[in-house]
C-alpha cells in the first residue's frame, strides 16, 4: 500500500459519510416539500372530523366517501367538468402541435426578408402579459357571439398564439442537420412535403414536449375560463374546484378529494412525460 | 444564405438555372407557412393591443360605447386611487422578496444535485413537481387551508412548542407572506435550468484549478459563480416576468377580494376586479399598459445592469 493510497483512504471514508448525509438532507427537503400534497391526499381519504385533528400521514380508517360526495356536490357532477377540461385540453394539444410546428418550420428552415423582424415579434409575444389583450379579446369574442362557449379558449391556439411552443420547436429544429432538407428538396419534395414527411417525424421529442406542456398549462388555466365562461355546465375543473371551495362550507374532505382528482391528470402526464418536460425547461426556460 | 465572396458566387451560379422556378415559389412559401401565425398575431395580439391602447384612454363599461377621456385613467391611477397604489405595493414586495428567495433555493438545490448521486432523477422530479402545479387552483386551495387557523402550519408550530391559533391567510401582516412561500415552493423550474447550466461547465476547468492548488471554495467562487451568471440572469428575467403576473394564488387565497385589508391585492387581481367585476374596462386597459411598460422597464434595467455582473467568458464581457 503506497503513501498515496493511505492518504486517500480517510478521504474515501468521509466521502461515504458525506454521501449518506447528502441523501438524508435531500430526503428531508423532498419530504418537507411534498408534505402538504401528501397531507391533502391522505386527508381526502379521511373522515372530516379527523382532518384537522391529525397532521400526521397515518393511513387509518380510510374511505372513498369524500370522493363520492364531492363528485356530485355541485350543480353538475364532476364528470361534466372533467369532460369540458379534457375537450379543451385535447383541442389545445392538436392546435399547438399543428400550428406551432408549421410556424417553427418557416422560422428555423426558410429564408425570407422579414425574418429578423418576425422573430423579434415572436419573442416579444412570449413576454407579453395576457392582460394587455384580454379586454379587447373579450369585446371581440362578445361581438362574435363566442362568450360562454369553448371557442375563446381553443380557436386562438390554432393560430399559434402560444408562441412559447414555436420558440421551443425552432430551438429543436436547429439541431437537425440541414442536409436532410436539402436532400429532400433534391428528391423533389416541396417545402410542405419536406415539413410534413421529413421534419415532423424528426421532431417528435419537441412535439411531445409541446403536447405535455399544452396539456398542463391548459388544464391549469384559470384566468381565461374565469373570464369567458359563466354557465356552470361549461365550467372547467379549476373553475369547479374554486366554486366548491367557496360554497362548499366545511366539507373539507370532499373539497380535498376533488382537488386531488383535479391534479391527477397532471401527475399522470408528469410521470410519463418527465423526461420531455425536463428537457423542455432546460432548453427554453418554460415553467 | 448567399455569400458575397467570389468563390461563393461561382459555386452557386451553375445550380441557379434549374432552381429558378422553385425559387419563385420559395419566395412565397415562407409566408404561406406563416399565414396562421400572422392571422393569429393580428387578430388576437396586435389588433387587441392597439384597441387596448385606445380603450385605456376612454371611459368604457362594455354596455355603452367608449368615451374618450385622454389620460384621465392614468392620472386617476396615481393620484386618486389608493387601492391601485396598494396593489402596486403588494406586487412590488412580492416580486422583490419571492424572486430572489426562489432563485436562492433553486441554485442551492441545483448545487446539491450537481454530482453523481444515486437517484438523482427522482430528486430532480420531486423538487420540480411543485413548479408544475404551483399555479393550480387545487394547490391554492390547499395553501389556504395549510395556512389557516387550524392548518398544518399551526400544528407544526405546536409540535415545536409554539402555540398559535392565528390564521396566517386571514391576517393582513402575514397573508402576502403565505403567497410568497407558495412561489418559493415552485423553485423547481429555475433549478432545472441551473442544473443544465452547471452541466455545461467543463470538468477540465475544475481539474486544472485543483492542480493549481485551488480549494473547493475558491473553485466555486472563481469558476462556478462567474460561469453561471448568464444562467442566473436568464432565470432572474423569466421569474421576474412571471412574478409580475401572479394571479391564481391571490384570487383563491382571498376569494377574489385581495383581502384581508387589500394585503393580497395583486396588480393582476385588481386589474381583473376593475375590468371584469366592475366593468371599468378603460381603466383596466390603462392598468394593463402600465404593467406592460413596467415589465419592459424592469427587464431593460436588468439587461443594463447585467453588464456589471454577468460574465460571458473570454473577453466577451
Amino acid at each position: 500500500m503506497s503513501a498515496a493510497d493511505l492518504a486517500d483512504a480517510p478521504r474515501r471514508q468521509s466521502s461515504l459519510t458525506r454521501r449518506v448525509a447528502m441523501h438524508v438532507l435531500l430526503i428531508l427537503l423532498a419530504l418537507g416539500m411534498l408534505y402538504p400534497l401528501l397531507w391533502m391526499i391522505v386527508s381526502s381519504l379521511r373522515d372530516n372530523s379527523a382532518i384537522f385533528s391529525d397532521a400526521s400521514l397515518t393511513l387509518r380508517n380510510l374511505s372513498l366517501d369524500n370522493y363520492a360526495r364531492g363528485w356530485d356536490a355541485q350543480q353538475n357532477s364532476f364528470a361534466t367538468y372533467f369532460g369540458n377540461s379534457f375537450l379543451i385540453t385535447g383541442l389545445a394539444i392538436v392546435a399547438n402541435i399543428a400550428a406551432c410546428s408549421l410556424t417553427a418550420y418557416a422560422f428555423a428552415r426558410m429564408t425570407f426578408r422579414l425574418k429578423a423582424l418576425f422573430m423579434a415579434i415572436l419573442l416579444g409575444t412570449i413576454m407579453l402579459p395576457e392582460h394587455v389583450t384580454i379586454v379587447p379579446q373579450y369585446v371581440l369574442f362578445s361581438e362574435l357571439g363566442w362568450l360562454n362557449t369553448f371557442l375563446p379558449l381553443t380557436v386562438p391556439k390554432f393560430f399559434a398564439t402560444e408562441a412559447f411552443f414555436v420558440f421551443l420547436i425552432v430551438q429543436f429544429m436547429r439541431g437537425i442537420p440541414r442536409d436532410i432538407d436539402e436532400a429532400a428538396a433534391l428528391d423533389g419534395c416541396g417545402p410542405f412535403q419536406t415539413y410534413s414527411r421529413i421534419m415532423l417525424p424528426l421532431i417528435t421529442p419537441a412535439l411531445a414536449t409541446t403536447a405535455i406542456f399544452s396539456f398542463i398549462w391548459t388544464w391549469n388555466d384559470f384566468f381565461r375560463p374565469l373570464i369567458f365562461l359563466t354557465d356552470n355546465s361549461l365550467f372547467t375543473v379549476p373553475l369547479a374546484v374554486r366554486l366548491f371551495a367557496d360554497i362548499g362550507g366545511t366539507d373539507w374532505g370532499a373539497l380535498f378529494a376533488m382537488s386531488v382528482l383535479s391534479l391527477l391528470p397532471i401527475f399522470i402526464f408528469f410521470v410519463f412525460g418527465q423526461r420531455y418536460l425536463i428537457r423542455g425547461i432546460a432548453t427554453t426556460g418554460l415553467k | 444564405m448567399t455569400t458575397t465572396t467570389l468563390e461563393g458566387q461561382r459555386l452557386t451560379a451553375p445550380s441557379e438555372p434549374p432552381r429558378r422556378r422553385p425559387a419563385g415559389r420559395r419566395a412565397i412559401a415562407p409566408y404561406l407557412f406563416l399565414t396562421p401565425w400572422l392571422i393569429g398575431l393580428l387578430a388576437f395580439v396586435v389588433g387587441p393591443m392597439i384597441v387596448s391602447l385606445y380603450l385605456s384612454m376612454t371611459d368604457y363599461n362594455f354596455l355603452q360605447d367608449p368615451t374618450f377621456i385622454g389620460f384621465d385613467n392614468y392620472v386617476r391611477m396615481f393620484t386618486s386611487d389608493p387601492r391601485y397604489l396598494a396593489s402596486v405595493g403588494v406586487t412590488a414586495v412580492y416580486v422583490l422578496v419571492s424572486v430572489p428567495l426562489q432563485l436562492a433555493f433553486a441554485l442551492g438545490l441545483a448545487l446539491l444535485l450537481d454530482r453523481a448521486i444515486a437517484g438523482i432523477a427522482i430528486y430532480r422530479a420531486v423538487f420540480y413537481l411543485p413548479s408544475l402545479i404551483g399555479s393550480s387552483v387545487a394547490v391554492a386551495v390547499l395553501w389556504r387551508t395549510v395556512f389557516g387557523a387550524d392548518g398544518l402550519v399551526n400544528s407544526a408550530l405546536g409540535l415545536l412548542g409554539i402555540e398559535s391559533s392565528r390564521s396566517w391567510v386571514g391576517n393582513p401582516d402575514t397573508a402576502l407572506m403565505t403567497i410568497i412561500a407558495l412561489n418559493v415552493w415552485t423553485f423547481g423550474s429555475p433549478m432545472i435550468i441551473f442544473l443544465a447550466g452547471l452541466r455545461q461547465i467543463p470538468r477540465s476547468y475544475y481539474e486544472a484549478a485543483e492542480v493549481d492548488g485551488a480549494g473547493p471554495i475558491r473553485r466555486f467562487l472563481n469558476i462556478t459563480v462567474p460561469l453561471l451568471t448568464p444562467i442566473v440572469f436568464f432565470n432572474l428575467i423569466l421569474q421576474t416576468i412571471y412574478a409580475f403576473q401572479a394571479f391564481v394564488p391571490a384570487y383563491i387565497v382571498s376569494n377574489g377580494s385581495g383581502g384581508p385589508a387589500d394585503s393580497t391585492l395583486f396588480y393582476t387581481l385588481y386589474l381583473y376586479q376593475q375590468g371584469f367585476t366592475s366593468f371599468q374596462m378603460g381603466y383596466a386597459s390603462a392598468m394593463a399598459w402600465v404593467l406592460l411598460v413596467v415589465i419592459a422597464i424592469v427587464t431593460g434595467l436588468n439587461f443594463l445592469l447585467s453588464k456589471y455582473w454577468v460574465f460571458y467568458g473570454d473577453g466577451d464581457r
